[in-house]
């Protein structure tokens, strides 16, 4: 048995037993990233001495009695786009390629006050804007069931890195998908918690109304721990909201009956890949000879999330990245220019992929004077109606299933020259972040030896119901399967 | 009146019909910006203070790093509602700040949080102009936003154009600053400066900022336009930058509602632009054109959540306010009995007015103390460009002063030198009085000799008073003041003079 291979539950059982030590976890974890990191590329940086240091550390606490939390002395790989002290924090640019912030994000903060040992910076699409990690400026990460699909993104990083035991567990950050998309294309956990539930506070921006960081393991047990460790208001994160924290793992009871179910009708019709299909299907059955009650629910504007979060998003991110200017930090472009102006054009051009700036255009279109009303006023409105649609199936339901992602994992290159084709990637996760609301991908099948996902949706700050619904499906349904790297 | 015809539109250039500068209107908008003095700054918890080394009032927040987002300032929220109800403005229900989208590197995240559609006060008013006739200014909003940092543009003209580069400061970025906007309702710039000296009088009162437009602290911005008196519609109006004295206020918008004067009269069109006040060269340039103008994108800011007013709160504040300088006015006329223009000019002036209250706690005689400080200190301060709370003279000093003349201990001529004295030495007149033996001479049978012994050296002068040349005696009196020193009291001198001219 592999500990590399082992949910942060399990190594923590056998920490507590004496059996193994944290130290040994790490050397296990790092030895895995030695032997596939070359095919896999999941990691911008790895700060392994750092981490063995950290792993001695905790040993010498657990030693002394000290360090009792449950994921104390555990292994866990970051997104490259949350602030880590005095480690390089690129955001998968090239404009921030040389970036290292003087602080740390709340979130990496509460990790390491937990014990959580950083085994490095994850990669992923630039600036999170992607469904591929094709867009980063280090190039792609490859999905571990198949090298040469994508792994998803724009998280794609953490979780092909969980996937192939590159780490025990990871955080990623989601905006349209960004967890739970690539947690479904690598056959992990992803959960993006209800926005607010989490501070941002040192997640570098993309959209400011959507993003959330949130957890991806090996199984929901790890999710609910890891979820546990950073949830909770922030002083310095406004939007975070002030609420009593559950214990997430009193939701881990595989016990379903009589709950109200709903599955989604928009999202079970053209666009989602038949097997896909057949497995959530599947996955309904096994809901439903659980005792759980099985409701049909509609979101009738679902099928404007899309176009609404293109503008959305955009918009936030256009002024969000206006900071790389090569002012203060990052990138500055190197040629002779006649201007300010001039520095600032050459060093963006230089220092921004295109699709960030495809989006950077398109919202400072749709911000512009004169189209403000008819793009980014309009996809507010229909931002409201689609919170209204979700009010109203939850009158009806506990947690909605739909399809994670329309599609298994597709092959490098196969979407890259298409955008269009790319952001329908993420339509069955969209509508969620714009509702601000709980959702969680968990495996519900292999097709073509490609993890298909199920996400569970849950009402606002009822994380307790999403992990109980995915961990009931998880007993009941048993997906052992773990990609073949070896 | 005179109502001339309206002007004419396009296709008369040269042409158009003379109208003499009197018949013009000012219309003039200003927008003020205070910053305000919070211990820390508007999003972030970085000292708010000047003249610090360059960068080292700063954080990630305020330097606009990657990931950082900001945390409004309770405190500055409370002194912009504080400045809003003084201005008799409504505060609204529900307000939000917006991202003012702009790439300038004076700010590190290339937009500035402000807000927009939705201000935190709106509908206000202010009244200038008591003596010869009130107006009431509209205060259309007065909304909260971060300050910008400072940029030092190193060789070239001094401006970002032709620099060879420019170093910036961020210890200023993120500074709480109110912008209070008024309607065109100003039709002069005497009313404008006039505006912005109450305006200043009330920020002081509140003590919400020190109004420092010299150091930057109130800035001023306005848009200026004529039209010929009696037509409703607006003329073109240019945005005038950079007004940064309270003595540029005034001059700078004469010079630029003169060029538009000229500019119609010489048959051109004013165009719409944003000006740059050349305080040296008392003239406004361009600075850019409507075409040029920023389109700032704004949007409400996904990182803050929008205010919602706490009525019960605000209505505290309310009447917690303190006395505003209207009222100040109206009391000073009621309670001391003040003329409208001491009253009026004393309660424009925050310390001024204190300066006065307490003086006239130990002293009654108000139109005395009122006159001394409006005319004798007033042209003092005026000679040393400083405010009254500047000076070395203290009400302690004055009182000192006034006491000793009613004492008879000087004369009302002594005691301006010696109050000259004070002012710029900072002394108490007692002090100098002892120190220089500068008692006035009261002894009349020491007066009365020094009298004969003139009178005796000018026979000539008494001739002529008795040849009915009364003016004779005033030269008679500088004579014993100067064989005094000054000393003399005027009162014995005069007396005793009169009655021995008329003996002789
Ligand atoms: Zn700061």
């Amino acid at each position: 048995m592999e500990l590399f291979n082992q949910p942060a539950h399990e190594l923590k059982r056998m920490m507590d037993t004496g059996e193994i030590s944290a130290f040994e976890i790490a050397k296990s974890v790092f030895k895995r990233i030695e032997m596939v990191e070359p095919k896999v590329e999941a990691y911008v940086t790895l700060t392994e001495g750092q981490a063995a240091a950290q792993a001695k550390e905790a040993d010498a606490k657990i030693k002394k009695g000290e360090g009792r939390g449950s994921l104390f002395g555990i292994p866990l790989a970051i997104k490259d786009n949350m602030c880590t002290k005095g480690v390089l924090t690129t955001c998968s640019s090239g404009i921030l390629k040389n970036f290292i912030p003087v602080y740390d994000g709340t979130v990496v903060r509460k990790v390491s006050d937990a014990g959580l040992i950083m085994t490095g910076k994850t990669n992923l699409d630039e600036f999170a804007m992607g469904s591929s990690t094709e867009t980063s400026f280090f190039g792609t990460t490859r999905n571990p069931w198949d090298l040469e699909t994508v792994p998803g993104g724009s998280s794609g990083g953490s979780a092909a890195a969980v996937a192939a035991g590159e780490a025990i567990m990871a955080l990623g950050s989601d905006t349209g998908g960004s967890i739970r998309q690539p947690a479904a294309l690598c056959g992990v956990v992803g959960l993006k918690p209800t926005y607010g539930l989490v501070s941002r506070y040192g997640l570098v921006a993309f959209a400011s109304s959507l993003d959330q960081i949130g957890p991806i393991t090996k199984d929901v047990t790890d999710c609910a721990l890891l979820l546990q460790a950073i949830a909770g208001q922030d002083e310095r994160d406004s939007t975070s909201v002030d609420i009593n924290i559950p214990d997430y793992n009193k939701a881990l009871v595989a016990d379903v009956k009589g709950m109200k179910i709903g599955l989604l009708k928009e999202m079970m019709g053209e666009g989602i890949q038949d097997e896909v299909k057949t497995a959530i299907k599947n996955a309904v059955d096994v809901f439903s000879k659980m005792g759980a009650e099985i409701i049909e629910v509609s979101l009738p504007h679902a099928e404007y999330a899309l176009s609404a979060y293109y503008l959305i998003a955009p918009a936030e991110a256009s002024s969000n990245l206006a900071r790389y200017d090569g002012v203060r930090y990052g990138h500055r472009t190197s040629e002779k220019v006649k201007d300010m102006i001039d520095m600032y054009m050459k060093t963006r051009a230089e220092g921004f992929g295109n699709e960030v700036k495809r989006r950077i255009m398109l919202g400072t279109y749709a911000l512009s004077a004169g189209y403000y009303e008819a793009y980014y006023g309009q996809a507010q409105k229909i931002r409201t109606l689609i919170v209204q649609d979700f009010e109203k199936a939850f009158d009806k339901v506990d947690a909605i299933l739909s399809p994670t992602s329309p599609t298994t994992a597709f092959k490098i290159g196969e979407k890259f020259e298409n955008p269009l084709q790319m952001y329908l990637s993420d339509i069955c996760t969209i509508p969620v972040n714009l509702a601000g609301l709980p959702g969680i991908s968990i495996p519900c099948g292999l097709s073509d030896g490609l993890p298909i996902g199920l996400q569970i949706i849950g009402k606002p700050f009822d994380e307790m119901t999403v992990l109980r619904t995915a961990y009931a499906f998880e007993q009941a349904y048993g997906f052992k399967e773990r990609p073949k790297l070896d | 009146m005179i109502f001339p015809p309206p002007l004419r539109e396009g296709g008369l250039r040269g042409r158009v019909d003379y109208i003499p500068k009197e018949s013009y209107e000012a219309v003039i908008g200003l927008e003020i910006h205070v910053e305000l003095n919070t211990e820390s700054k508007m999003f972030c918890a970085c000292p708010v203070s000047f003249g610090e080394k360059p960068n080292t009032q700063v954080c990630p927040v305020c330097l606009g790093h990657p990931g950082v987002l900001p945390v409004l300032n309770g405190k500055a929220v409370e002194y912009a509602t504080l400045i809003g109800l003084s201005l008799n403005c409504e505060v609204t229900e529900f307000c939000q700040f917006h991202r003012k989208n702009y790439f300038y590197p004076d700010m590190p995240k290339d937009y500035q949080i402000s807000q927009y559609d939705l201000p935190l006060c709106v509908e206000g008013y202010l009244e200038v102009g008591e003596e010869k006739g009130v107006s009431r200014i509209r205060i259309t909003r007065v909304h909260m936003e971060e300050d910008t940092g400072k940029l030092i543009h190193i060789g070239g003209s001094g401006r970002i154009h032709g620099a060879d580069y420019s170093l910036v400061d961020f210890n200023r970025a993120g500074v709480p600053l109110i912008e209070i906007v008024s309607e065109p309702d100003i039709r002069s710039p005497e009313e404008a400066r006039m505006f912005m000296q109450k305006l200043r009088s009330i920020i002081l009162t509140l003590g919400v900022s020190d109004c420092n437009m010299e150091e930057g602290s109130m800035r001023c911005d306005a848009n200026v336009s004529i039209r010929p008196v009696g037509q409703k519609e607006f003329g073109t109006k240019t945005e005038v930058k950079n007004i940064n004295s309270f003595r540029s206020v005034q001059r700078a918008l004469q010079h630029e509602l003169d060029r538009h004067i000229d500019t119609i009269d010489s048959g051109d069109r004013v165009v719409q632009e944003t000006r740059h006040w050349d305080d040296a060269g008392g003239v406004t340039t361009s600075l850019r054109s409507k075409e040029e103008a920023h389109d700032y994108r704004y949007f409400p800011e996904p990182d803050l959540v929008p205010l919602i007013s706490d009525k019960p709160k605000v209505e505290r504040m309310k009447k917690a306010l303190p006395e505003l300088p209207d009222a100040r006015r109206v009391r000073l006329m009621e309670q001391y009995g003040l003329p409208k223009h001491d009253a009026n000019v004393i309660s424009l002036s925050k310390a001024t007015g204190d300066f006065f209250e307490e003086v006239m706690e130990t002293y009654e005689d108000a139109r005395k103390v009122s006159n001394w400080i409006l005319v004798e200190l007033g042209a003092l301060l005026n000679q040393a460009n400083l405010e009254i709370d500047e000076c070395a003279v203290t009400p302690r000093h004055l009182i000192d002063l006034l006491k000793l003349m009613d004492k008879g201990t000087i004369s009302g001529k002594m005691a301006k030198d010696i109050f000259k004295e004070s002012f710029d030495t900072g002394k108490l007149s007692s002090v100098i009085v002892e120190d220089k033996g500068l008692v006035q001479l009261t002894d009349e049978d020491a007066i009365g000799k020094i009298v004969e012994q003139v009178l005796a050296e000018n026979p000539k002068a008494i001739e002529d008073y008795k040849g009915g040349q009364e003016r004779v005696v005033g030269f008679l009196v500088g004579q014993v003041m100067r064989l005094t020193q000054g000393k003399a009291s005027p009162d014995a001198v005069n007396r005793l003079l009169k009655s021995k001219l008329n003996n002789k």
